[in-house]
């Protein structure tokens, strides 16, 4: 365990030494920031409309802009996690370093767990930016607070999921590009093969959209924590990081 | 300290290193020597526990490297190639996270910091940036990583490839004042190196163990015959190679004569006598009594370099190590 957090500060270390990380911050809080205040905008227009008819149609904060936003938020972090993973290993494989991780008394299991936990921080904190802006939404009104905190777990579950194939790939190469093009390839898949539902019923077409990501989001973007839907995630996060173990292993074994 | 038994890695396409066997008592420096593509990076490869053998078995300190790699890990340090270091990182956050890895921490961990840096002169720049140091001092930084944990075993491979004159000295000296502390093998294409580092020397080529001997040793064992060089000119009139060779071949104890080249009527000619006889007295009378000029006349020590290509049977072919090397990072 000890091992695993050494790993962890370091990465979280280059991260944050590097401009990367607060490239992805700033880009992160920006695009979302725009959604929120769209989001906002649409609500107040929605709400006037209401009025001028004399409806009294009940506005809610928790359908009409934190539901939509949390969906937003799982779709633009499939772009931000293959800048995040892909130079977890790939860098360490290009410059060598690998070899001091791979002959130091550590566990193969303990590098990527704290090379994934690491990864999974950053994306926390990206995540608080998006709480800035729900914190005005407080400050403001009355949304209720439990479906958001279930809308930031799942968040954080698909992410990891997600972050835990990145690290995958990662591993693969040592070309931080490959991993990177590769890994949005893969996110972006993953949330377009939902589509197939629309106008397939055959199984395989069930079989697609279930491995699509973005649908088990759904649950939890409407506050419901769904024990199907975190499973999912939590089997994908098991798969990931498996395969990323096999992956080490296989890099010793065939080369 | 460390055993190695018909120690064997096999690539898809290759064999890289074939049943090799050796063993390194503890205190000794040992060098590993060997052209490029030779193997000496995957032996040690193997050595730490980066790559597992495909046959044969490697033990240090008594912990089978494939069985217990973590016992050895902790044992062993390692200085790659190129030295294993995170261009954003300080000097002295490199060696804290190094040493964490290694199993320091505390009081410990920052006494051992101060020591390394004191032992490899890297005090002032503990707090520079890796990326930004030169060449020198990433190798020093390096070797400050490998001994951090004071590891029973050091294992350095090419430790001095890249760096100027100056520079390969002060490795050298490091190095040889690693001794005696730890066991020390070091990998090298340069010989004058080995000579001047090593007490011990294991030769290999092509994946194969060629000599494993002192380097005194192998320098005598190759040597075999004694040789002497000589240069002969003509006082007045040109001089006939061949009247020249069969006085020389005349003188008792020589067993050999050969022209080796011929400049401006100067002739050089190699000769070699029997072990043990002392002919250079004999020869250089022959000369003299028969009317030349003998301009020279010296022993043609073989040095470690005609050694160690008499060994490995002085072929320059390109080899396949860094295409193992890329396969094994792509």
């Amino acid at each position: 365990m000890r091992n695993v957090w050494i790993i962890c500060r370091k990465e979280l270390g280059s991260y944050f030494v590097s401009p990367v990380a607060y490239i992805l911050l700033v880009m992160f809080g920006v695009i979302f920031g725009f959604f929120f205040w769209n989001a906002l905008g649409f609500f107040v227009i929605e709400g006037m409309e209401m009025q001028m008819r004399g409806q009294a149609f009940p506005m809610n904060l928790n359908e009409q802009i934190i539901r939509p936003l949390l969906s937003n938020v799982s779709v633009i972090g499939l772009f931000f996690i293959p800048m995040i993973t892909m130079r977890l290993f790939a860098e360490e494989k290009r410059t060598g370093t690998i070899e001091l991780l791979a002959t130091s008394p550590v566990r193969d299991l303990e590098i990527i767990l704290g090379k994934w936990l690491a990864s999974v921080t950053l994306y926390s904190c990206l995540l608080l930016f998006t709480a800035l802006n729900f914190a005005f939404l407080f400050k403001n009104g009355n949304p209720d607070w439990k479906p958001l905190a279930i809308g930031y777990l799942g968040l954080l579950l698909q992410a990891g999921a997600l972050l835990a194939i990145g690290t995958f790939i990662s591993t693969l190469t040592k070309n931080q590009i490959i991993a990177g093009a590769v890994t949005f390839g893969v996110c972006l898949l993953l949330w377009v093969l939902e589509w197939v539902s629309g106008y397939e019923t055959a199984l395989w077409a069930r079989v697609l959209s279930y491995i699509s990501v973005v649908p088990h989001f759904e649950s939890f973007a409407r506050g419901v924590l769904d024990s199907k839907d975190a499973i999912f995630y939590v089997t994908v996060i098991f798969l990931g990081l498996f395969f990323t173990a096999r992956s080490m292993e296989s890099l010793r074994w065939r080369s | 300290m460390i055993k190695v038994k018909e120690l064997t890695k096999k690539y898809a396409r290759t064999i890289a290193v074939d049943q090799i066997s050796f063993e390194v008592a503890k205190g000794q420096i040992v060098g590993f020597l060997g052209p490029n593509g030779a193997g000496k990076t995957t032996t040690m490869r193997m050595l730490t526990c980066f790559l597992p053998p495909s046959a044969g078995t490697a033990t240090v300190a008594g912990f089978d490297v494939l069985e217990q790699s973590m016992e050895v890990k902790r044992r062993i340090g390692y200085l790659p190639e190129t030295p294993p270091i995170y261009p954003e990182m300080e000097t002295s956050e490199y060696l804290k996270f190094v040493g964490k890895l290694k199993g320091l921490s505390g009081a410990d961990l920052q006494k051992r910091i101060d020591y390394v840096c004191d032992r490899c002169a890297i005090g002032d720049v503990k707090k520079k940036l890796l990326g930004k140091l030169s060449k020198g001092y990433r190798q020093r930084v390096g070797l400050a990583q490998a001994i951090i944990h004071n590891p029973d075993v050091l294992i350095l491979d090419e430790p001095t490839a890249g760096l100027d004159p100056k520079q390969i000295n002060e490795t050298r000296d490091l190095i040889k004042g690693f001794a005696g502390d730890h066991t020390i093998i070091l990998s090298t294409h340069i010989l004058p190196e080995v000579e001047q580092t090593c007490e011990q020397v294991i030769i290999i080529n092509k994946g194969r163990l060629v000599a494993t001997d002192s380097v005194r040793n192998l320098r005598a064992r190759a040597r075999g015959a004694e040789s002497v060089v000589l240069e002969i000119a003509g006082r007045d009139r040109a001089l006939d190679a061949t009247i020249v060779q069969h006085k020389l071949e005349q003188v008792s104890g020589v067993s050999g004569v050969q022209c080796k080249n011929q400049v401006d009527g100067r002739f050089i000619f190699e000769v070699e006598s029997d072990k043990g006889r002392l002919v250079r007295a004999d020869l250089a009378r022959t000369v003299v009594e028969s009317g030349w000029d003998l301009n020279e006349l010296r022993p043609a020590a073989m040095s470690l370099e005609e050694v160690f290509l008499q060994l490995t049977g002085n072929e320059a072919e390109p080899v396949p190590e860094k295409v193992v090397a890329e396969e094994l990072s792509a």
